[in-house]
């Protein structure tokens, strides 16, 4: 958060003013459009639309890019530099392609006390991904190292996507989680 | 798509005499069974919504004067007195209306904490309950659910419980034949500590980066959308029914004097049975540790305990038997904060431990203010030096002196709570850093708390 990367990493970045190929744009399905325009009317403000729009462009389009941000604020209305600003400041939106399985690991005190550091380097062995590194070739994992989860109690825990929390997460624990994430137990990224 | 959860959890919530008159079971009835969400369980075995029916026959001011009666003090981490806190709201002139809301505060985020998931996931009715009163109270349009962005089989069963409310008749129009219309609305955080400060919330909430504003106005002027606005915590909001069922002066009776009713306490860390105990204000921290979450669970000595979430100053041994209660705590230099206990044993390294908080508020400043947005990255280069091996002396000089200059030099309290920890580490460990720095390894072996891999 301190240190925003930029949105979208191109090997040929765009001069300033320069318009992305018309290929690229990103349009909501009209499910999606209605959903927003919905959410835009409970508010007693249109902007406040912002956030759960970019949620909703991030279960439409995997992630957050560039292309989708612009594509939210076509859909709401308001300035595109808002979206941005936006987009890049919660770490929930993800600025780049995750794995089917996005395991996001809390590593903060108290499940480092109860052996989150540990079990973060077991997942990246597992899987074979780096956190922030993209998903695996299969595109089946990717890892986060996360703050907090709200499961202190039961630490160290892992959530996989945006499920409910898998807790007190040993190395059987952790094979079981993702044999589950084989079998199809857990909802894949984006549904 | 409704992910109402069916795996049962682990978590401990309960011990022996939970329930009794001595520990009331206020806030966390039925916690660990996962049907007790439902508006039936709710109104049959809890007295669901009986609160709110008694409230809604009385006057508005008579609610607050209730809730200011119980002494309640806000369970967010500032213990603001919640009823003076709910009178601070303009009333209707006949030459002026205002349009007011009520928003909940369920942004969870202080590393140890996690009340606020256990009354989401089995009492949500309690805090719809909460809202009600407060929104009838404060007399409010709208009322507003911030729930942070993880918790989103959470935010599916807020959602369902709100529409069984919304279908009993207590959330719409006309609620109770009063003449009143109200309704909630949830609202998903997207993944940022910084927006359990009220105005960076609010910020969130109107779809903006989640940067505090410059108080004043204060949210009770000019808060949500620009308008009259007043936040609370779940558990603060949770806690609104019993004492309308109770009457104020009753709930004022648990707890201390200043200090009253029951919270919710969070032990995590090295503790053989952490978990969730609801007690009144003022239980002394060492039974909470040692007789309900089973003391240390390595066997070894328990070293620091955080009393209040990790912003809060570590305490040492020699105040392990305070008493949890705002007052108590604060004049023995911490702060009861959100009431979640850290417990360290002996073989916890105190720089690795502070280099991981410290990096955590380095992650989560919003940038806005300079001091903070510096401060805590120059403090968490420091100490990942030292943990490193590459540590000099005047570092921890430095460290000394770069705390009064982020504390309290920043808009919202997160320069204040990266300094806590900062502060009483270096002065109740201050021998581990040196060791640190001289011997260039851990003062405490066997202790591994930050990971190998990631970019760090």
């Amino acid at each position: 958060m301190n240190h925003p990367q930029s949105p979208e990493t191109s090997p040929e970045p765009l001069a300033p003013g320069q318009r992305l190929p018309e290929s690229e744009r990103k349009e909501f399905s009209p499910e999606a459009l209605a959903e927003i325009q919905a959410i835009m009317a409970k508010y007693p403000d249109k902007l406040a639309a912002t956030l759960p729009a970019l949620h909703i462009a991030q279960r439409e389009f995997g992630f957050v890019s560039l292309s989708a941000m612009k594509a939210v604020a076509r859909a709401i209305g308001i300035p595109e530099g808002h979206v941005f600003g936006v987009a890049t400041f919660y770490t929930m939106y993800q600025k780049a392609p995750v794995g089917k399985f996005h395991l996001q690991v809390c590593t903060n005190i108290s499940c480092a006390l109860r052996g989150a550091a540990q079990l973060l380097e077991k997942v990246c062995e597992k899987t074979g991904v780096q956190p922030g590194h993209g998903p695996s070739p299969d595109g089946m994992w990717s890892v986060e190292e996360v703050e907090c989860l709200a499961g202190c109690g039961v630490g160290p825990c892992v959530q996989v996507n945006h499920d409910v929390y898998d807790e007190l997460v040993d190395e059987k624990k952790l094979i079981e989680v993702m044999e589950a994430c084989k079998r199809g137990d857990y909802r894949p990224w984006a549904h | 798509m409704a992910a109402i959860r069916t795996k049962h959890d682990p978590q401990l919530y309960t011990f022996p005499g939970f329930g009794s008159d001595k520990y009331p079971n206020l806030m966390l009835r039925g916690a660990g069974d996962l049907d007790n969400w439902h508006l039936k369980v709710y109104e049959q075995k809890h007295e669901g919504y009986v609160a709110a029916k008694k409230a809604l026959k009385m006057e508005p001011v008579a609610v607050t004067e209730e809730v200011k009666a119980s002494g309640i003090r806000g369970r967010g981490g500032a213990g603001f007195p919640a009823g003076l806190k709910w009178s601070f709201m303009p009333k209707d002139t006949p030459e002026r209306k205002f349009t007011r809301y009520l928003v909940c505060n369920g942004d969870e985020g202080e590393p140890g904490t996690f009340k606020d998931r256990a009354i989401l996931e089995y009492n949500p009715h309690q805090l719809i309950e909460g809202m009600i009163i407060g929104g009838w109270a404060m007399q409010c349009q709208l009322g507003f659910v911030y729930i942070r962005g993880e918790f989103l089989w959470l935010i599916e069963k807020l959602e369902a419980a709100l529409q069984q409310a919304r279908d009993a008749g207590y959330l719409g129009k006309n609620i109770l034949g009063t003449g009143w219309d109200y309704d909630i609305i949830v609202h998903r955080g997207a993944g940022a500590y910084i927006c359990g400060e009220e105005t960076a919330l609010l910020n969130s909430l109107e779809g903006r980066r989640g940067e505090p504003r410059v108080k004043p106005p204060f949210p009770a002027a000019k808060g949500a959308f620009g308008q009259p606005t007043t936040i609370n915590n779940v558990e603060t909001l949770a806690a609104v029914p019993p004492i309308l069922r109770m009457g104020g002066a009753e709930y004022g009776k648990l707890g201390t004097p200043k200090n009253t009713g029951t919270r919710i306490f969070g032990v995590s860390g090295h503790v053989k049975r952490p978990g969730l105990f609801e007690l009144p204000l003022g239980t002394p921290m060492d039974f909470v540790v040692n007789e309900l979450a089973g003391g240390s669970s390595t066997g070894r000595k328990i070293k620091a305990i955080i009393p209040g979430g990790a912003s809060a100053p570590m305490f040492d041994e020699k105040d392990f038997d305070c008493p949890l209660d705002f007052d108590t705590v604060k004049a023995r230099g911490s702060m009861a904060g959100s009431g979640g206990l850290i417990v360290m044993d002996e073989d916890t390294c105190m720089v690795q431990a502070t280099l991981r908080l410290i990096r955590f508020y380095a992650h989560e400043s919003c940038g806005q203010c300079t001091p903070c947005r510096e401060g805590c990255n120059w403090m968490e280069m420091i100490l990942y030096r030292i943990e490193h091996g590459e540590g000099r002396m005047e570092d921890l000089d430095l460290l000394a002196g770069l705390t009064p200059r982020i504390g309290l030099r920043t808009l919202c309290p997160l320069g204040d709570a990266a300094c806590g920890p900062m502060d009483s580490a270096l002065q109740k460990f201050r021998h581990e850093f040196e060791h640190h720095i001289t011997h260039k390894t851990c003062y405490a072996k066997g202790s591994r708390l930050l990971a190998q891999v990631g970019a760090h």
